[in-house]
Order: C-alpha cells, then sequence, then structure tokens
C-alpha cells in the first residue's frame, strides 16, 4: 500500500482521506477557467492536531500541500499545482468562543461564513460580521488567505483589517499564535505586538491557519438598501467621495451590466443603510441625500431610483448561469476610487472583444480609500471556446490592472507573475527570504508567489 | 477517455457551479445538512461534487469504478439540495443522479447491495428477499380485512409488512383505522413493492413492471382510494403512478388521522405526559410539501409538548435511508452517519419522544438511539404508535 496514504489514513482516519481517482478528480478542478490540477492525495483533518501531523509529515517528506477553504477564489489558488495533499479544511469549522462585550469570536479556519452568520443571527442578533459576497461556504480562514472583503468594507476595510489574531501551522510544522493570544490574554487585539503579517494574502503559501480571531461589529435592527443612478460614470467617485464624507452608509459598491439591457450603460450604487430606529435611517438618509446628493438630482445628472429595498445577499453563482453556462471567473483588483470610469470603458471595450456582456462592480473600501473592482466573465462550461473567450479576457484584465495603476486581488498564477514582475525588486527579494524562511522545503501550495 | 454514455441531462448538468449553497440548510446554520456530506465530508460526495463526476463520466473523461458508483448510490434523493440551489435548474438535481443511476443500470455497473435490492424486489416482491407468503404476518391475529372493495386500500409496503419494528407501527396503525370504523382492506400476500426506492435507484424497468402490476391490481379489486403507510409509497404512488395510468386518490396516514379525530371517530389518549420532536420524512416534507399534518396532529394529542429541533421541515436532516440506503447503507457506521446526527440533535432539544412518520425513519433512527447509547433517554416512534397508545416511552 501506498505509504503517504497509510500515513494520512493512521492521521485522519481511513474516512477522511483518499488517493483515489474520484476525489482526485473532484479536487484537482476550480470552479473558474483554470486546468484541472490532480493532488495525489486529499486529507480532511477535523482539528488542529490532526493538521500539523500532516504538515510535519509532508514537510519530513517533502510533499507538497495545498490547504483549501470553501473553494470559492474561481482563481485556481488552491489548485494543486504539483500534486501532493490537499487538506481540506472545511471540516475544522467550529465556533470556539464569542465575546460579545468586547465584540469577537474565535472560529475554526474552515468554518463557513454562513455557519458563522447563522451562529451570530440566532444567538448575538446584536452582533454581525463581515460576510464576503461569495456563496456561504466561503471559510473564515480561507478569506483572510486572500485579503477578502465583504460587508462593512466601508466602515472597516478588508476582512484582513478585522482580525484580532491567529493561530497558524507553520510549514515546518510548529503552532504560532499572533496577538493578545500569543502572550497568553484574550483574542481581543492584534496590536501592539510586533508586526508579523507573514499569511494574509499569500494563498496558505506560507503556513495554515487554523484559528482566526474576528472582529464583530453592531448589526442594527433594521437594514436596508437604497439606490442611486448615474449616467455618467466619471461621477462615480464624486458621488461616493459625498457618501464617504458623511460616513452614514453601512456598505456602498457601484455596479453596471449589460444586462439587464435597461440598466446597461447605466451605472447604480447601492447605498446599505442601517438603524436601530426609522429615526436613526431617516437622520442617515437626510445627511447622505439632503446634504450631499442633491446637487446631482437638481442638476439631472442623478436620482434615487429605489429606497428600503430588503437586503438580500448576493448569490453570484447565478451570475455563471448566463445563457445557462454555468461558469463565471472574474478578476478582481483594488484600485483607487477616481479610475472607475477607466475601469468600467476598457471592461467592456474588452468584454465587447470576447462577446460576453460586460459586468463590473466597485465596493468601497475604506471611506473611499480605494475600491474593490471586478470585471466578470461568464462561459459556458460545456463549450471550450467560451471557456477560452473568458481565459483570454481575464489576462487581459490582469494586464490593465497594472497598467491602470492598481493591484490584482487574489491574483490567479499569471496574475501573480505580472505583479511580482511589477514589484520592487528589495520587496520582491525580502518576500521571497520570508518564503524561504518559512518554507525551507517549497511545500506549501508551491507554484504559487514563487519568485522566479 | 472512455466512450461518451448517453445521458438524459447532457444539456443541463454542466450548469452546476459548485458554489456550495446545496450542502446547507435554509439559514445556512451548517454546511452537514446534505446527509451524505455530512458523513464523507468529501467534496465529492456533496451534491455538486457528485454532479461533477457524473458529467466526468458521462463525457468519458473518466471510467466507471466502485467508489464512483457509492459516491451516485450514497445520495439519499433528500431534496434538501433542491431546496438550496439558486439556479433555475435546481428542480432536476435528483433526477440528474437518478439519471446516472439509469445509465449504471444500462450498463449493469452497479454496487451490489444495489444489485441484491433490485434482484429481491424483482424475485420476491420485496428487497429483503423474504417470501412472498410471509408478506402478511405483520397481520397477526387482528381483524384487518382482505381488501374487497372498501373506501380505502391500506397499503402498508414493503417495511411495514416485514421489518419487525415497521410492523409494529403498521399494526398501531391499522388498529387506529379500525377503531374509527374506517371502510379499509389490504392486499396481504397479494401486495408487492411499490417501486418507489426502484425508481431512485434508477431501473426505470422494474419499476414500470411493479407499476403496471399494481395499477392492475388495485382497478382489478376496484381501488380509488388509497392510504399509505410508508410516505415512499405515497410519493411513488402520488407522482410517478399516473404516467403509467395510475389515478388513485392517494393519502399518507397522517393526511387522514386528524379528519377522523377531528370528526370524534378517533379518541386521542389520555394524558401523554411526552416532550415530542418530530422528524420531517424525506418523501412527505420535501418532495410533497407536507409539512404541517404531522405537527398538527401531535400538537392536538393531550399531554404532547412538540419541540422543534433546529433543522426542520425543509431544512430537515435527512435519517440517511432514503433512495434504497436503508438497505444498502453506504451511509452507516460513523459517529456521523446522518441518522445518529439526527438522534443527537433530536436528544438536545430535551424531548424523551422523537416522532415519525416513516417506516424507514423508524428503523434507521431507532438503531442510531441504540448506537448512541440514547435508549434510556430518547424513544423513537411512529405518530400512529403514539395515538394509539400501544408503545410507551
Amino acid at each position: 500500500m501506498n505509504t503517504v496514504y497509510n500515513a494520512l489514513a493512521d492521521i485522519v482516519g481511513e474516512d477522511y482521506a483518499s488517493a483515489q481517482i474520484e476525489e482526485l478528480v473532484t479536487y484537482s478542478k476550480d470552479l473558474g477557467t483554470s486546468k484541472p490540477k490532480l493532488p495525489d492525495y486529499v486529507v480532511v483533518p477535523a482539528n488542529t492536531e490532526e493538521l500539523q501531523q500532516i504538515i510535519r509529515f509532508a514537510n519530513r517528506e517533502k510533499v507538497p500541500i495545498v490547504p483549501l477553504g470553501g473553494g470559492m477564489s474561481l482563481a485556481g489558488i488552491a489548485q494543486p499545482l504539483r500534486g501532493g495533499i490537499l487538506i481540506d479544511m472545511k471540516r475544522m469549522d467550529r465556533i470556539i468562543e464569542v465575546n460579545e462585550k468586547s465584540r469577537y469570536t474565535v472560529v475554526e479556519a474552515g468554518t463557513s461564513h454562513g455557519k458563522l452568520s447563522a451562529y451570530l443571527k440566532k444567538h448575538h442578533p446584536d452582533l454581525m460580521h463581515s460576510m464576503p459576497d461569495a456563496p456561504p461556504a466561503a471559510t473564515v480562514g480561507g478569506n483572510i488567505a486572500i485579503h477578502g472583503q465583504g460587508d462593512l468594507a466601508h466602515p472597516h476595510g478588508f476582512n484582513s483589517d478585522m482580525i484580532n489574531g491567529l493561530e497558524v501551522i507553520l510549514p515546518t510544522g510548529e503552532i504560532c499564535k499572533f496577538g493578545s493570544c500569543s502572550v497568553g490574554s484574550g483574542w481581543f487585539t492584534q496590536h501592539p505586538l510586533p508586526d508579523m503579517s507573514f499569511f494574509l494574502g499569500w494563498g496558505g503559501a506560507t503556513g495554515i491557519i487554523t484559528k482566526v480571531s474576528l472582529r464583530l461589529f453592531p448589526c442594527k435592527k433594521i437594514r436596508e438598501m437604497d439606490m442611486f443612478l448615474v449616467e455618467d460614470p466619471e461621477l462615480i467617485p464624486d458621488v461616493l467621495y459625498d457618501l464617504t464624507h458623511v460616513g452614514m452608509a453601512e456598505d456602498l459598491a457601484a455596479f453596471s451590466g449589460a444586462i439587464p439591457p435597461f440598466s446597461n450603460k447605466l451605472h447604480h450604487i447601492s447605498i446599505f443603510v442601517s438603524g436601530d430606529s426609522e429615526d436613526e435611517i431617516e437622520f442617515k438618509r437626510r445627511l447622505m441625500y439632503d446634504e450631499r446628493l442633491a446637487k446631482y438630482i437638481e442638476n439631472g445628472t442623478g436620482g434615487i431610483v429605489a429606497t428600503a429595498q430588503d437586503i438580500e445577499r448576493p448569490k453570484t453563482s447565478k451570475s455563471a448561469d448566463w445563457k445557462k453556462g454555468g461558469g463565471f471567473e472574474y478578476v478582481g483588483s483594488i484600485m483607487p476610487v477616481t479610475a472607475y470610469a477607466e475601469c468600467y470603458r476598457r471592461g467592456v471595450e474588452i468584454s465587447e472583444r470576447h462577446d460576453i456582456p460586460y459586468t463590473v462592480v466597485g465596493r468601497v473600501i475604506g471611506s473611499s480609500h480605494a475600491m474593490m473592482f471586478a470585471w466578470s466573465y461568464a462561459f459556458n462550461r460545456a463549450d471550450p471556446a467560451t471557456v477560452q473567450h473568458a481565459k483570454e479576457a481575464l489576462h487581459e484584465t490582469d494586464d490593465l490592472v497594472l497598467g491602470l495603476g492598481g493591484t490584482i486581488w487574489k491574483p490567479a498564477v499569471y496574475g501573480q507573475q505580472i505583479v511580482m514582475e511589477h514589484m520592487e525588486p528589495n520587496t520582491l527579494q525580502l518576500m521571497n527570504n520570508l518564503k524561504n524562511m518559512l518554507d525551507p522545503n517549497g511545500i506549501m501550495n508551491p507554484g504559487n508567489w514563487e519568485v522566479a | 477517455m472512455t466512450a461518451k454514455i448517453e445521458y438524459k441531462y447532457d444539456d443541463m448538468i454542466h450548469r452546476c457551479f459548485r458554489c456550495g449553497y446545496c450542502k446547507f440548510p435554509t439559514d445556512w446554520s451548517t454546511i452537514t445538512n446534505c446527509p451524505t456530506y455530512a458523513r464523507y465530508r468529501l467534496e465529492s460526495f456533496s451534491a455538486g461534487g457528485r454532479l461533477w463526476l457524473i458529467r466526468a463520466w458521462v463525457m468519458g473523461e473518466m471510467e466507471w469504478t466502485d467508489r464512483l458508483a457509492k459516491i451516485v448510490y450514497s445520495c439519499t434523493n433528500c431534496k434538501n439540495c433542491e431546496e438550496k440551489c439558486p439556479i433555475s435548474f435546481s428542480d432536476n438535481l435528483v433526477n440528474m443522479v437518478v439519471a446516472a443511476r439509469n445509465a449504471m443500470v444500462d450498463q449493469g455497473s452497479i454496487p451490489s447491495p444495489v444489485k441484491d435490492f433490485l434482484n429481491n424486489v424483482h424475485l420476491h416482491g420485496n428487497p429483503y428477499g423474504l417470501s412472498a407468503k410471509k408478506r402478511d404476518q405483520w397481520i397477526e391475529d387482528s381483524n384487518i380485512a382482505p381488501y374487497t372493495n372498501q373506501e380505502y386500500l391500506f397499503y402498508v409496503g414493503c417495511e411495514g409488512s416485514y421489518d419487525t419494528r415497521a410492523q409494529t407501527a403498521a399494526r398501531a396503525l391499522a388498529n387506529l383505522l379500525l377503531k374509527a370504523g374506517v371502510s379499509f382492506g389490504v392486499l396481504g400476500n397479494q401486495e408487492i413493492s411499490d417501486g418507489n426506492e426502484v425508481e431512485m435507484l434508477g431501473e426505470e424497468g422494474l419499476l414500470e413492471e411493479l407499476a403496471e402490476k399494481n395499477i392492475r391490481q388495485f382497478k382489478e379489486l376496484g381501488v380509488k382510494k388509497i392510504i399509505t403507510f410508508s410516505p415512499h409509497s405515497y410519493n411513488v404512488f402520488q407522482n410517478s403512478y399516473p404516467k403509467y395510468g395510475g389515478d388513485f386518490e392517494v393519502f399518507h396516514y397522517t393526511q387522514i388521522l386528524p379528519e377522523l379525530m377531528q370528526a370524534g371517530k378517533l379518541e386521542a389518549p389520555a394524558d401523554l405526559n411526552m416532550k415530542v420532536t418530530y422528524h420531517d420524512p424525506c418523501f412527505l416534507g420535501r418532495w410533497n410539501k407536507q409539512y404541517d399534518m404531522p405537527r398538527k396532529l401531535l400538537k392536538s394529542l393531550n399531554g404532547v409538548e412538540l419541540t422543534e429541533m433546529e433543522r426542520n421541515k425543509k431544512s430537515a436532516l435527512c435519517c440517511g435511508g432514503g433512495g434504497g440506503n436503508f438497505y444498502t447503507d453506504f451511509l452507516g457506521g460513523s459517529e456521523d452517519s446522518p441518522a445518529r446526527i439526527r438522534v443527537r440533535e433530536a436528544h438536545d432539544t430535551g424531548a424523551n419522544v422523537l416522532a415519525v412518520a416513516c417506516p424507514n425513519c423508524l428503523t434507521m433512527l431507532e438503531d442510531a438511539v441504540k448506537v448512541e447509547g440514547l435508549e434510556e433517554k430518547l424513544a423513537v416512534r411512529d405518530i400512529a404508535e403514539i395515538l394509539n397508545g400501544t408503545v410507551t416511552t
């Protein structure tokens, strides 16, 4: 029998380790356009102790390991590019602690955002966390490993800015904690200890995050969505500047799409507004609309097209079913808000070139400090020509991001390469040194963030 | 690459995005509401993973293997995935799995427990391989009459006829119908499998044979109305038999008993002093949207406090017995077997009775209670047994 499989089965039990083709094929495929990459083994640990044993074994035997959360990045980040052991983290999904007064929760990294959201709603209805727009199966650990963002990005930034502490297993098997938890205190703050942020945004290339302390925020009793509309994309940065000046929105996102046709080439701004009372909501609306947006309405360049809508979580998988094709992938970028119009125009050009209806969205991060701007490209999973078109559009968009002065969010390997080509040499060298120091045998998600 | 396999949903199966909504209950409280995913926690055993594997197989990208067949046949057809999938093809998720089984049956490539199940039904009219002559032993010395043109045919089904635990519940139900003065009769040794699981296991030919035999017999006897003991029988009579010409008025017993009580024909037992939680059977709940009647019945009983498990109605966790799994047992053998998870969930409510309305759920959950060591704390009872007062906690 295969010694690696036997070792894995000894650690987690036979039901949770596999070297069989059915699991290898299943885990070889990303949801986006990436070609399948077969792992040699799949393993599903139940806890940190089992995971630590797996990592120690892999490091000793120099077998690549690739951690997988919800598998929702669509960029092939958790594909086993060089085979090895695929580690499915979703069985490590315990909610360990909720500290209501200090507003944080400690969860295992494989906890789905859906589960955490439901738990808070049931047990701590006054608290919420930042849930990404990804489906509820997206995991907390996976999301911060790619610098995800979601709800509350306007007031509080990236999800990886909302961390009070981490537990990580290093590629050599040691368990490390970061933040106040590392000195035996509670998991209530990441600061003021020396910065050792070697794991966020690395996509599992420097270690595997096992526990996360996430900041929680007040969850208002009433949460609604308004919609403001402009025709001229050049106005979007101004409107967002006005809205972020008053800081009354819970979230802000501008979007435009070719479908449905009646809203084609128009630009919608979703304004999420929340309050514990109608008075609070009214006060916030007054500041946003009467004080800041009235001028657009008065001069005929903008208008309110919807108010007090129920907030429905986006079901991104529906985007994949354009023309019943079952597939989509997007390039996400972190951009200055001022680049919105150019991002939109160039995105439309790329989409038209590849015969894909354009869909773009810009989510405000912070007080217009940046936006996550995304270009989505749908394809038909059963039609290789459309997959190829989407792939080419994605690569063109990766190039565009750097050309427009932005950075690529959760880049696939192609995107990683062009980011590193643009990176300041000393920074690149430091990145390389850090990776080699932490992962001397190069076992962690190899193929990702590798300096040439 | 192997040869392309003929498959009914070629134009649809690629549309699964594998977004994973199908793993959740309505409120997202756990990622383990798909019973096979709960058991194995491998993507290959999730609804999406299964569809992607089926597509790879039918496209000739991978060969049939025992494990692929196990993955395809472990699905309990519980329809949790269909409740949660946001894509417009969601109504066909279970059909796509059944169609893969059709293709495996056509190729003669099915797991041996499935083959045994189908052989037994074909040879003996029941999946247990027991003699058709023993089918009426559940009746014992009761006053249950053979069907001779009474108002209702009471169709007991294979579990109620052969499984000793389910027999007790079937007798309780028959006793209730007798007490209420319902005009009904049974088929006794002439009854054969309803074919619901045969259909779920992908044997269309055998389903057709069973349906035609049953319909012919029912019509020859003048049957117009049928009361079923099992939701599985209810489902196939209600939803599949019409296409074979079987248009009968079909009731699951939980739809009949409340009327009898309301009409004063059936008296509820005296103070029962039970805290009850109810487990929705998939073929009554998600398949046929019958969520309220069983609850209404239980609430009407003196001394019954009804409490809900966290996952209930559309979000109920399947017991793991659907799609023939009560026999093939692809989900057993683990503390994460769905039935064991479910009884722990029932126990967590503080209930001392786990009420069911399905003989498959009855046996699956009662076995799980024993394995979990909860016999002294949690009794699994069919609603008919509770109402009949034949079994105490």
